[in-house]
């Protein structure tokens, strides 16, 4: 009984658990840290797993008749879209999952407005009596409607006949959806997000409120308000991820498919590299509104340009180098290729590494510029 | 020995010169108040006291000890309340005041006398973001008194409580008072709480002493009291917002 009392008198304990009573008390962080990206990677999940049915809308602005009303009279339909009159085409694929082109007949200056609104993707024109397709190319969209419309009209009998191709063989393998990249990003991305707000914001919160100075003003240690702090923070990342894969497992059979231990030592030094950094951004500053502006500064680069939702290839060449330097690139990389590619130590040494130290390094240089009050 | 030795003590902050060269000695037991306006220089002063903040220049003993050398075992032996403090306001009363024994390594015992003595043992179970002014000036004060200070700093403790929290916090000083274990150095810009509490008044403004005694000396016919006091030595008053209160 004696030891277990003194336990609960040890100001350690006492400061990792009364954090642990605010961080739970806290409704924000419960929907934030758990329920949102659940039902980010859900939302995303099913709209890029689904095959279903693409539609696309395509303005009709011809002056003369041409090869494409011959056409549409023989395989569409009339229907309503956007309150339009339109003539709807269908176009069976079981593989690549089935096409819709709506074609609504207007004038040039509506077509383009409704271009413009992004209610269609491509305007179909005339020109001394051939089509004339106007689209923006560098819009992938378009460029797709495009590339299928433009070899539908060209052979349309054959479009029509293909219900099955021999040429696509479905890769069934394991990691190669689009959910399957974006879990290990979510799951990054949330601890770096967490860690940033719950560490950094936490400290220049109570800077503020001066609860720092009041508490440096007592024997505690130091080390130990900054310990506590971590650990907790650590410990609700370790549940945030769990709830997420779980959710992915278990809706979407996403599977961790590499070395689980290098798994956990690469989210450890993950931990690691963004706790150094909240402390980093926190060390000085007393006001709340300048703590934002400097966790978002550190944030949204990384939240854009580490990959977590598109893969960061799309950028241009001469920017992936500086992209592979982010500690989120280093962190999202090293998950995502034990998920979905099998890597194991090897792949994870490296990155493990290097965010520890960093973490390290922006650890010691806040702490040498801390301000307690 | 003193309690509390301050010599020749400057500190400025960019062009404004806090304190002024102030030099005093509190002796122990006393219950001593730093009575000044807004801006005095008393926060300042207290708080390099408390070893919270280092003088430009000057030096300040607590018990013969200085803060640069001792700081592990000063902190044992002060207790403290400083102006504005927000606890953690998803804490209870009770969570808030076991975090504080801990680093004190006192038992539950403590937190509930303190919780007895402060009159808070009703909201014990209350998050401290729900407690009114004089509440939290009391948590604040159980806080302080926890480790059974020796010498107990309160920075305008009463400062916006209404009048009957500010009784309520003078009547558990005076409790203080009569068991005469602890030293007091209370800032406060109310001439009542000075009256009513304290043994010695040093009267504070623009960074330096003006005048500093026992009520009795400090008082004559000029001035009938501390108010009028402070008007002859500088010609203001020493509280613009005249919140007297009905004893």
């Amino acid at each position: 009984m004696m030891p277990m009392k003194r336990f609960k008198n040890n100001q350690l304990f006492q400061l990792t658990y009364t954090q642990f009573l605010e961080t739970i008390r806290e409704p924000e962080v419960l929907f934030w840290g758990m329920i949102f990206p659940v039902l980010i990677s859900i939302g995303l999940g099913f709209a890029f797993t689904q095959q279903s049915e693409s539609k696309f809308q395509v303005m009709v602005a011809t002056q003369q008749r041409t090869a494409l009303d011959s056409l549409l009279s023989v395989y569409a339909h009339p229907s309503r879209i956007q309150n339009k009159e339109a003539l709807s085409w269908k176009v069976k694929d079981e593989i690549l999952g089935n096409t819709e082109f709506n074609f609504i007949r207007s004038d040039w200056h509506s077509a383009i407005v409704s271009l413009k609104r992004g209610e269609a993707d491509v305007i179909v024109g005339d020109s001394a009596g051939s089509l004339c397709y106007h689209f923006d190319p560098h819009n992938a969209q378009a460029q797709l409607v495009y590339l299928k419309l433009s070899a539908l009209l060209q052979s349309p009998a054959e479009a029509v006949a293909t219900t099955t191709r021999t040429d696509i063989s479905i890769l069934t393998l394991q990691g190669v959806r689009y959910i399957d990249f974006l879990i290990p990003g979510l799951i990054a991305f949330g601890l770096m997000s967490s860690i940033l707000w719950g560490i950094s914001y936490t400290v220049i919160e109570r800077r503020s409120q001066k609860l720092l100075r009041r508490m440096v003003a007592t024997p505690m240690k130091k080390t130990n308000f900054l310990i506590a702090l971590m650990f907790v923070r650590i410990l609700m990342n370790f549940v945030e991820a769990l709830i997420l894969f779980f959710f992915a497992w278990w809706i979407f059979g996403t599977a961790i498919q590499g070395n689980l231990g290098a798994l956990l030592v690469l989210f450890f030094a993950g931990n690691i590299a963004f706790t150094g950094i909240a402390v980093f951004i926190s060390c000085h500053t007393s006001k709340t509104e300048v703590g934002s502006g400097l966790i978002n500064a550190v944030q949204m680069p990384m939240m854009i340009l580490s990959g977590i939702f598109f893969s960061y290839h799309n950028f241009p060449e001469w920017s992936i180098g500086f992209i592979r330097l982010l500690p989120l690139t280093a962190l999202t990389d090293g998950m995502r290729s034990i998920f979905n590619e099998g890597g194991g130590w090897m792949e994870i040494m490296i990155p493990s590494v290097i965010l520890s130290a960093l973490g390290f390094v922006c650890f010691i240089a806040g702490l040498r510029r801390f301000k307690w009050y | 020995m003193f309690q509390i030795e301050v010599r020749d003590v400057y500190k400025s902050f960019k062009e404004v010169q806090a304190v002024c060269g102030i030099s005093l000695t509190i002796s122990r037991g006393k219950f001593v108040a730093l009575l000044g306006p807004n801006g005095a220089g008393k926060t300042t002063l207290v708080e390099m006291m408390e070893g919270l903040q280092k003088p430009d220049r000057g030096t300040i003993f607590i018990q013969g000890k200085t803060w640069q050398k001792h700081e592990r075992s000063l902190r044992k032996i002060i207790g403290l309340s400083l102006q504005e403090t927000r606890f953690h306001e998803k804490l209870t009363v009770q969570e808030t005041l076991r975090l504080f024994a801990s680093f004190y390594e006192l038992e539950d015992d403590r937190v509930n006398e303190m919780m007895t003595l402060t009159g808070l043992e009703n909201k014990q179970k209350a998050l401290t973001g729900t407690l009114s002014g004089g509440q939290r000036q009391r948590l604040a004060l159980a806080v302080a008194l926890l480790n059974h200070p020796e010498i107990l700093f309160l920075d305008e403790p009463t400062t916006g409580l209404d009048p009957h929290s500010r009784l309520d916090l003078w009547n558990i000083l005076k409790k203080l008072k009569d068991r005469g274990e602890t030293t007091l150095i209370l800032t406060t810009h109310y001439m009542e709480e000075a009256e009513s509490l304290c043994d010695y008044i040093i009267i504070v403004d623009e960074g330096k002493i003006l005048r500093e005694g026992r009520l009795e000396e400090l008082l004559d016919e000029r001035s009938r009291n501390l108010d009028e006091l402070f008007i002859n030595l500088t010609g203001k008053k020493l509280n613009d917002a005249d919140e007297t209160i009905q004893k």
